[in-house]
């Protein structure tokens, strides 16, 4: 279907340089719409979170949510913006089934925070300055459901359907300035700004940041100029990338793409692109006829917001710890090594932890857990681990079902496997897989007899203090048992059957 | 039934206070007065046309409920509103559960609204009966009514002629003894000027002063719910009931009401400066307009008011600005008439089917051609390119609109003009003269422009045709209470002069009726 | 400022989404020449100093609180659609692809 030349990424580098730039929506977490009172719920049945105001009824008139304010300011701060004096609303006029009114309500030339700049930690631990051009407020749309196409998507469908559930879900949309100087690291870049944000406004509490439920959704704008040039190449705009792995990709593959457009001595075409995740790669997007006349104009339904000084700093003081800072405090807390909390940052998985930790994990098993089970399973899924489906309880149950003795670590890691293959719960994969250590004492005790006689010095350097020794005893005993034993156990026997204790 | 022996006819011609004192006091029903009312709709609106839809059922129940109320007494009695069970009529701009509402267009035919505005709630609050839904220009966008899809409504002071618009059915319900009270919306003038060319009181209030939630919007920043009745404390009355802040209108005024009813029951202009507004009056104004306009300055004056001469020399912009400013916000808040979600849906008769092309048919079909011209010259004006020299300069005029108000009203507490430079013009006349249409509106728009408020009240007959003219009261912004003070005055003391209502003399509807009937059965 | 032109009036129409036929089209940039050349006036009246009016009256920070309020079953939210299917509004194909 998409027969784009593409050239190498290491050629398309060698040629040109590429600028980025990015429109991050952020989806508030208020319990509210934005211009109405009903629910900001995900996941509901359609049409049923509305009421007459998210459905563009006639005579219906909106009214700002409080809420949705502060959290804008609030992202505004956290991106170091300057928070506007006095700011209003504007009606962007465009026709699509998916917008009730067929305007949006957002902000056009008054945008309620402005100039502001975003440090990105990359992977080696280079910092990147993201300059934020303005985060302003705006509603979400509807859902459209394409029907009788055979991939549902908008081409060939015959016809669509339309829920308003997240018409009128407050937004954030963040739009930067050009970023210039990434070279051949922008598509890290890329996909480090955008876990940046992430992480900013789950930090803040004022989005459920998943992306996989397009709480943070990223149109990505990509152009190349040759080496030298000042003046900016075509843009193109990738909309619809919608997880970190895809962003990176994504600005990947329009470098690689434009090369060779530029390349072959075409103009690039300025135009929306639809990323495919499938495919991993973009297509030309429809071309909307009032894309160029939006016909802007002050919402004469809603008043301007004044934020006065005092409550931008109210809201500044009420702002929770930065991402950095807290990534130094974790790190503290946690006691990882530099290496292993940097393998932790870069695998993406410092929330997952934490959440981990929180329900009841210790720093070392979390980590152990995540590192070194999920993120490989994640890998070889080729999603990000967050989006594999596996919650922090399910990590401390499988924890403590083997500190229990229940299940050794190979067991568990069965178990996981299990619970992503949506068997059940970890207890209910034990039961199912009869996956239960013994843990009988009786026939331990006698394979422990049989080790320690068939290893008398061993036996003597345990006595002795020597505790790195017992290693070879519990081998013997896993080895008699088969590995159904609960090495734990074994060892806790060993101890007490030689008099040592701890 | 009560043993009083006021007559239907009788009943009909009192007004809404009358009404609610007979009511209080026992001496009629509320399910008499709004049978009283369905019956002279009955007679009369085949010649009127005022109403699109007529609500007897649920009319009756609401007055049977209050009469029961009544008939108990007690301490729910003791909370009755004091309008409870005086019927009013609604214009069909207006949503309400239980009743289709048009806005007078196809392309809402048959549309019921899923929720009430916030005026109707307030009047089901009151227990008041709604009698049905009034006509008006499609989208409230006319000044003549003619631009209803569902027909012109006619003046009862000459059938042959247009009753004002856009709020022509709610003004010509009132004037025709259709109903008590009605309500009406303002964006220009659509609630004066009926009241002018109808010889009926109608207010548009301070911008604020009534929720707009669930009045269909024509221009957002301009639009008004008014009251439409037969004397100024009538007006007072349902302002009264209907204003007041609205959570879920951002605009509302947030500051509770001024006792309108008491400023009208307390009208006094002694000593008051009343403005004439240069601007608005002698050329362009028919003489007989003029003639009654002075008529009623020298009945101020020897009341014992200041009467002083004012100048808005940006008045002359209003016109422009408003027909800049009105068709583009317009043209926003009629997008939504797009065949998705409600309404007409229309398919094109050839070519693809997309849902572009359905809503471009459904618009083309559900749209009259007075609604598509403001939406493309709104479209036109907010478009890339000319917002500047258009929309943008016409808010600038905005401003200089309200410097003149503000000037004006340093030098009068209130200002005075006709309401509309002529009396009703014969149906059809300036039906394919949109400009001519527009300059109907040339002394109401200024008020809407600035959010300040606007009375009109029946002002005596034009010495040339015999029919209605309106005079205007302007106040500043907040000060409605200042209208109905000195708008009561001036209703007295004209009224003294005639020697009863100016309603008084209109036609005979129902004789006129029986006669055609006549005719008809002879034929 | 510019005349406006039939060519205006058919991309006009296209922006707002109403179909118009061609003698539409005629008729319609006959009368909004004349209704923009009555207007014109507007564009000279005030200076650069003067600011904009968008609200009649200045109001300002009009918020609500982030409570839920009512909403409607899916039955009553499509009771006006001109088709649904799944509890869900009904449209044709956006793209044209027949």
């Amino acid at each position: 279907m998409n027969t784009d030349a593409v050239l190498s990424f290491d050629e398309a580098m060698e040629k040109y340089d590429p600028v980025l730039g990015f429109e991050v929506h952020v989806e508030l977490n208020t319990k509210t719409k934005m211009f109405s009172s009903a629910p900001n719920v995900f996941g509901d049945e359609p049409n049923t979170n509305v009421n007459e105001v998210d459905l563009g009824m006639p005579g219906v008139l909106p009214v700002v949510n409080r809420t949705a304010i502060e959290s804008s300011i609030k992202i505004g701060l956290a991106l170091n913006c300057k928070i506007a004096e006095s700011c209003r609303f504007a009606r962007k006029q465009y026709f699509y089934p998916d917008t009730p009114k067929n305007f949006q309500t957002s902000q056009y030339d008054e945008p309620i925070a402005y100039d502001g700049y975003l440090d990105v930690e990359l992977e080696d631990g280079t910092v990147f300055r993201v300059e934020i051009e303005r985060a302003h407020m705006e509603e979400d749309a509807g859902k459209l459901t394409h029907m009788g196409g055979a991939t549902g998507r908008i081409q060939g469908a015959d016809f669509s359907l339309v829920d308003y559930n997240r018409a009128g879900v407050p937004l954030v949309e963040i739009v930067t300035k050009p970023i210039e100087g990434a070279g051949s690291r922008a598509p890290e870049l890329a996909k480090a700004y955008v876990a940046a944000v992430r992480e900013i406004v789950k930090n803040l509490g004022v989005s459920d940041a998943k992306m996989e439920r397009g709480n943070v959704r990223c149109d990505a704008n990509v152009s190349l100029r040759p080496h030298g040039r000042e003046r900016f190449g075509i843009r193109s705009e990738t909309k619809n990338v919608n997880s970190l792995r895809a962003v990176e990709h994504a600005v990947r593959y329009e470098i690689q793409r434009h090369a060779a457009v530029l390349d072959s001595g075409e103009p690039v075409i300025q135009e929306t692109r639809h990323w495919h995740e499938d495919t991993r790669t973009t297509t030309s997007g429809r071309a909307k006829s009032d894309a160029d006349d939006y016909r802007y104009f002050p919402e004469p339904d809603l008043v301007p917001v004044v934020a006065s000084r005092e409550w931008v700093e109210q809201i500044r003081a009420t702002l929770p710890e930065p991402p950095a800072e807290r990534r130094k405090r974790l790190k503290a807390d946690w006691g990882y090594s530099d290496l292993e909390f940097r393998d932790v940052v870069n695998a993406g998985v410092l929330d997952e932890i934490e959440e981990t930790i929180a329900a009841g994990a210790t720093a070392s098993v979390a980590r152990k857990w995540w590192m070194g089970e999920i993120v490989g399973r994640a890998k070889a899924a080729d999603v990000d681990p967050g989006q594999l489906g596996v919650e922090a309880a399910t990590v401390v149950e499988l924890s403590r079902m083997v500190e229990a003795g229940k299940i050794n670590n190979k067991m568990a890691s069965q178990v996981l496997d299990g619970v992503l293959a949506g068997e059940g719960t970890p207890e209910e994969i034990v039961e199912k897989r009869g996956l239960a250590v013994v843990s009988d004492d009786g026939p331990l005790l006698e394979a422990i007899d049989a080790a320690l006689a068939a290893q008398p010095d061993v036996a003597e350097k345990i006595r002795g203090g020597k505790m790195q020794a017992i290693g070879a005893i519990v081998g013997g005993v896993m080895k008699a048992t088969r590995g159904q034993a609960d090495a734990g156990r074994v060892k806790e026997l060993i101890l007490e059957k030689l008099g040592v204790s701890v | 039934m009560t043993e009083q022996n006021t007559s239907a006819d009788t009943l009909i011609r009192l007004s809404a206070a009358q009404l609610s004192e007979k009511l209080r006091a026992g001496e009629v029903t509320a399910v008499e007065v709004t049978q009283a009312y369905l019956d002279r709709i009955a007679a009369v609106d085949g010649q009127v046309n005022a109403f699109l839809h007529v609500n007897a059922g649920e009319a009756l129940a609401v007055a049977a409920e209050v009469d029961a109320i009544r008939a108990a007494g007690g301490a729910e009695a003791e909370a009755l509103h004091q309008l409870a069970g005086v019927p009013i009529a609604v214009k069909d701009l207006i949503v309400t559960i239980g009743q289709p509402t048009t806005a007078g267009s196809k392309i809402l035919e048959g549309w019921h609204s899923p929720y009430d505005a916030t005026v109707v709630e307030r009047l089901r609050a009151a227990k008041m009966p709604i009698l049905g839904k009034t006509n008006l220009d499609e989208f409230a966008m006319g000044s003549s009514t003619e631009h209803s899809a569902y027909g012109p409504t006619r003046n009862p002071w000459d059938l042959d002629r247009i009753p004002g618009g856009s709020g022509g059915g709610s003004a010509a319900a009132v004037a025709a003894f259709e109903a008590p009270l009605a309500l009406g919306t303002d964006t220009g003038g659509s609630i004066r000027q009926p009241g002018a060319v109808t010889g009926t009181v109608g207010v548009k209030p301070t911008y604020g002063s009534v929720s707009r939630y669930g009045a269909i919007a024509m221009a957002s920043s301009l639009d008004q719910i008014g009251p439409v009745t037969r004397t100024v404390l009538d007006s007072a009355l349902l302002h009264q009931v209907i204003g007041g802040h609205d959570p879920r209108d951002s605009t509302s005024l947030p500051e509770p009401l001024e006792d309108l009813v008491a400023a009208a029951k307390t009208g006094n202009v002694e000593g008051l400066r009343i403005g004439i507004i240069k601007e608005l009056h002698g050329e362009g104004y028919q003489a007989g307009v003029e003639n009654r306009f002075n008529d009623a300055l020298e009945l101020l004056k020897e009341a014992g008011a200041e009467i002083v001469e004012v100048s808005c020399p940006n008045f002359q912009y209003a016109l422009g600005a408003y027909y800049l400013i009105m068709p583009s916000e317009a043209s926003s808040n009629l997008a939504k008439f797009d065949g998705v979600r409600y309404g007409l849906r229309v398919l094109p008769e050839d070519g693809p089917m997309t849902i572009e092309r359905v809503m471009g048919a459904t618009r083309a079909a559900g749209f009259g051609d007075e609604v598509k011209r403001r939406i493309i010259l709104g479209t036109y004006a907010l478009s890339a390119g000319y917002y500047d020299a258009y929309y943008g300069s016409a808010q600038k005029v905005r401003t200089l609109v309200q410097r003149d108000f503000e000037a004006a009203f340093a030098q009068a507490d209130v200002l005075i003009s006709p309401t509309a430079p002529t009396t009703a013009f014969p149906l059809g006349e300036k039906l394919d003269d949109p400009l001519a249409m527009y300059l109907n509106d040339v002394a109401t728009i200024p008020a809407n422009l600035a959010g300040v408020p606007g009375l009109s009240l029946p002002g005596g007959l034009a010495d040339e045709d015999g029919l209605p003219v309106g005079i205007q009261l302007l106040a500043p912004a907040r000060e409605d209470a200042r209208l109905y003070r000195v708008g009561a005055v001036l209703e007295s003391l004209l009224e003294a002069k005639w020697g009863g209502p100016l309603l008084a003399q209109a036609p005979d509807l129902a004789a006129a009726a029986a006669e055609t009937l006549e005719t008809q059965e002879a034929k | 400022m510019a005349a406006i032109n039939r060519d205006d009036v058919a991309h006009l129409a296209r922006l707002a989404h109403i179909e118009m036929s061609a003698e539409e089209l005629d008729r319609m940039a006959g009368e909004l020449a004349v209704i923009v050349d009555s207007v014109k006036s507007v564009s000279e009246a005030a200076g650069d100093d003067v600011p904009a009016t968008s609200h009649p009256i200045p109001l300002t920070n009009v918020f609500r609180d982030d409570v839920v309020g009512h909403t409607f079953t899916a039955k009553q939210a499509l009771s006006g659609a001109p088709d649904s299917d799944e509890n869900r509004f009904k449209v044709p194909a956006i793209l044209d692809e027949a």
